[in-house]
């Protein structure tokens, strides 16, 4: 089996957001770059079913699309034990753009699961799985939270109402994951370090897509305002601000 | 790694280097970054959110966060693949132990166990010590300690009373005596120890292993800070060493502890930097959430200025610190190469001892002002055990203690420089005699050129020349009898320690700046100009203390006067320049430098 980890490269949740251009582009000055924690997890869970040997994972590989600038997340894949990275060189604009970009790896290398965080943390588009599972015309199944070898092959579970689904699907097939598919994701180590720049990185031109979103500018929500206190004997008071100073009375 | 001119520890205080020949923590690689990445997630995930229960020392957790630490490779960083680890550079350590040198107790354990734990077998072990111990400390999978200091040898190493005798069928020494301060002692399963052959004058080292029989080990002492970190005292006696244990040779274990201490005050250098910029976080944060009188504290004047202050100094420690490593490289490197030497990293290392010294004192007395003001940008409460600055206060003060005492360390930098002199590894006395009989010729002020750096790089001159001729006023003056008077020693050191720190942060700043443009380097000018400007301040009184304290008539005259004269800098509003220098920290609400 042929597994492909499609990897966002998103900045690191603590980073300050700001903008340039007068609020069109989002600056990425000082931005440290991570991997897109969804995707980190689904990676891990590849990882992990390579290593239990109860199926037969021939390959592991990941992909980004973006520019030399992404190339540490996917060494950093490489060195957490994927076995070959690719990078499509785009800017990745919308959620279409960077599904049709992969699919068009997908065709070529053949792969058999293909796995997608279920959403970035940038941008939480919740779209390029889908996408990708229709560009490719392959089954697809959404927030599936557990990957389990049985006898062989492989079922899913995803959390539903009141319960949990256990469902099987016919490779090829695109899994859009959510977190609890991995405990955590994983620390390279010293040695996948090492082994990461031996490992093949190939970076692919663009197939013909720029996507079909404009974006228009970006803003910052409101500051939060100051917390408040109001005397617990003084209901009127914390009535009247709720009723029309939130407004949510 | 780019070859450059030969370098040679000490040789900074008598030739000017270019920002082309060190080496600044903005060049790290992608590996590098990855490698701090790693130990950066290994304490976000396995020792932060342990911090309590390592201070209370839960049974076997520092030994088992050890463990994992080997299994990521992190015990190995510096050892050969040989053994079972990576042969990182020594810069590349250097930054792992910069990253985990912010782990309070466990950066103890880990320094302990990776450095002193490990080096000495790994620098003079022979092939079957190397297999046998070497191979499982890389891994983790032993730990290793260091036992050195006794109750009646500190600072004075060579003083230890420990006993070993070859048995009467010659196949083992029998150690007798008594350790203490002994770190990982809790749990190590490997020690060096150090004790004379019969009634020999020097030292040698052993290997031993925990389970030999005969040694016993006190409780846990009770420690002001890194109450996590196992510190105990032990007792040999009648300790049956195989004679193959034998470190290096006999005789050789003073040679071995100097040489790996060498090594661990430069990785202090490293870990206290890591501390610093762990407690700057806590500074700001804490800055920007607490308000008063209707404003965040962070935008007072007062917090400013020492937001900018813990910024300065843990700069100035950090480019001191890989500039020296790279040169540490690039020794061991030519040593490879060109000449042949036992050990070409140690050998490496004891060069660079001068610079080493300066490190763990400025260093850690850095550090101490970082968490000092820490605590008190927290107010009241700093004073909490709360507050995580609690723990940087008291965690940081063994820094300016062990690795041999600050006050050891003060006398090491000028003394071994003067050596180096002595042994015309540099031409110190020459330039030294120079510099003093410029003196009658100085002008009233010097000519200062317009360049900024041009006139960066003519002021540190000016400092050097300084420094030089206190030398040659200083060893005319007392000959053999300089070493008693070890205030003016201090003053001397003070003022070699500001010069090289401040260097670094010039060539540091100059390579950021031909790097990025100018325009993107604003805040790093502000980080030197109020770097130079407060090295010279304190370069000054050092000077003058000395003076005061040794020159009269004349001489004080001519020398007073070079102070005046190589003492001139810019004129700089240090009040705006600390403000630009906190802004971004603020901004950002963590160190990002």
């Amino acid at each position: 089996m042929k597994i492909l980890v499609c990897l966002g490269n998103v900045p690191d949740t603590t980073t300050k957001i700001k903008f340039s251009g007068e609020g069109t582009k989002l600056d990425k000055t000082g931005v440290q770059w991570i991997i897109n924690p969804w995707d980190e997890l689904a990676l891990t869970r590849a990882i992990e079913l390579k290593e239990s040997g109860q199926v037969p994972v021939e390959v592991i590989s990941v992909l980004t699309v973006g520019g030399t600038d992404a190339e540490p997340t996917i060494r950093k894949a490489l060195a957490i034990g994927a076995d070959s990275g690719y990078r499509v060189d785009a800017d990745p604009a919308d959620s279409y753009q960077v599904a049709f970009q992969i699919s068009e790896i997908a065709r070529q290398e053949q792969f058999d699961l293909i796995l997608c965080g279920i959403e970035s943390s940038d941008y939480n588009g919740a779209a390029t799985g889908s996408m990708l599972a229709e560009i490719l015309d392959y089954p697809s199944l959404s927030a599936v939270s557990g990957i389990h070898p049985v006898n062989g092959h492989l079922e899913y579970t995803r959390d539903i109402d009141g319960g949990r689904e256990t469902v099987t699907l016919d490779l090829p097939a695109v899994l859009i994951v959510q977190k609890g598919i991995a405990k955590e994701p994983r620390i390279p180590a010293m040695r996948g370090i090492m082994m990461a720049r031996q490992k093949p990185l190939t970076v692919k031109e663009p197939g013909p897509s720029a996507g079909y979103t404009e974006m228009i500018s970006f803003e910052l929500p409101a500051p939060k305002p100051s917390c408040r206190k109001i005397d617990p004997d003084n209901v009127r008071e914390l009535v009247n601000l709720l009723q029309n100073e939130a407004k949510v009375l | 790694m780019q070859n450059k001119t030969t370098v040679r520890g000490g040789r900074f205080m008598v030739q000017a280097t270019s920002p082309a020949d060190v080496f600044i923590p903005e060049e790290f690689n992608e590996e590098q970054r990855m490698i701090a990445q790693t130990c950066q997630d290994f304490l976000d995930a396995e020792v932060f959110p342990r911090l309590d229960d390592i201070d209370h020392q839960e049974e076997g957790l520092m030994a088992g966060l050890l463990t994992k630490a080997g299994e990521l490779g992190l015990l190995g960083i510096s050892v050969d693949e040989e053994y079972m680890g990576f042969g990182q550079s020594v810069i590349t350590g250097m930054l792992a132990s910069e990253v985990l040198g912010s782990a309070h107790s466990f950066a103890v354990a880990f320094s302990c166990h990776t450095g002193i734990g490990t080096l000495p077998i790994a620098y003079y072990g022979n092939e079957k010590q190397k297999a046998k111990y070497l191979t499982k400390l890389a891994t983790g999978e032993w730990k290793g300690a260091y036992c050195l200091t006794e109750p009646g040898a500190g600072s004075d190493a060579n003083s230890g009373k420990t006993q070993a005798v070859l048995s009467e069928d010659g196949q083992h020494y029998i150690l007798n005596g008594q350790k203490m301060w002994i770190t990982n002692a809790g749990f190590a399963d490997v020690l060096t120890v150090f004790a004379k052959i019969d009634n020999d004058r020097v030292l040698s080292a052993f290997i031993l292993e925990r389970n030999f029989p005969g040694i016993t080990f006190n409780p846990e002492e009770n420690k002001m800070g890194i109450k996590g970190s196992s510190t105990r005292q032990i007792f040999f006696n009648d300790v049956r060493v195989p004679v193959e244990n034998l470190l290096a040779g006999r005789g050789q274990g003073f040679r071995i502890a100097l040489s790996i201490l060498h090594m661990g005050r430069l990785k202090l250098g490293a870990n206290v930097v890591g501390a610093a910029k762990r407690a700057i976080n806590h500074s700001v944060q804490y800055a920007n959430d607490r308000k008063q009188f209707g404003e965040k504290i962070s935008s007072f004047g007062s917090i400013q200025h020492k937001l900018a202050e813990q910024v300065i100094k843990t700069f100035a420690t950090e480019s001191a610190v890989y500039r020296a490593s790279y040169d540490v490289d690039l020794l061991a490197q030519e040593y490879k190469t060109v000449c042949t030497t036992e050990n070409p990293t140690i050998t490496a290392y004891a060069h660079m001892a001068i610079e080493s010294a300066v490190l763990k004192v400025f260093g850690s007395e850095a550090l101490g002002y970082v968490v000092d003001e820490a605590v008190q940008i927290h107010g009241g409460m700093g004073f909490s055990s709360e507050m995580p600055v609690e723990r940087c206060y008291r965690d940081s003060r063994i820094n300016r203690i062990f690795e041999g005492t600050n006050e050891i360390n003060r006398i090491l930098v000028i003394d071994t420089l003067l050596k180096r002199g002595q042994k015309k590894d540099i031409d110190l006395y020459e330039k030294a005699e120079a510099a003093y009989g410029s003196l009658t010729q100085l002008a009233a002020h010097p000519v200062l050129p317009e360049a900024y750096y041009d006139r960066k790089t003519l002021f540190i001159g000016h400092l050097k020349e300084l420094a030089l001729s206190l030398i040659h006023a200083t060893t005319q003056k007392f000959q053999r009898n300089l070493i008693f008077e070890q205030e003016i020693l201090n003053n001397l050191s003070d003022i070699i320690m500001n010069i090289y720190t401040s260097e670094s942060t010039l060539l540091r700043v100059q390579k950021i700046e031909s790097m990025r443009g100018e325009s993107a380097s604003a805040v790093y000018r502000n980080i030197l100009d109020v770097t130079l400007y407060e090295a010279t301040g304190e370069i000054l009184r050092s000077a003058m203390d000395a003076i005061n304290s040794f020159a009269a008539g004349e001489e004080r005259e001519a020398l007073v006067k070079g102070v005046n004269y190589w003492t001139v800098s810019d004129i700089v509003n240090v009040k705006e320049a600390r403000r630009r220098i906190a802004m971004p920290l603020i901004e950002e609400n963590r160190y990002t430098l």
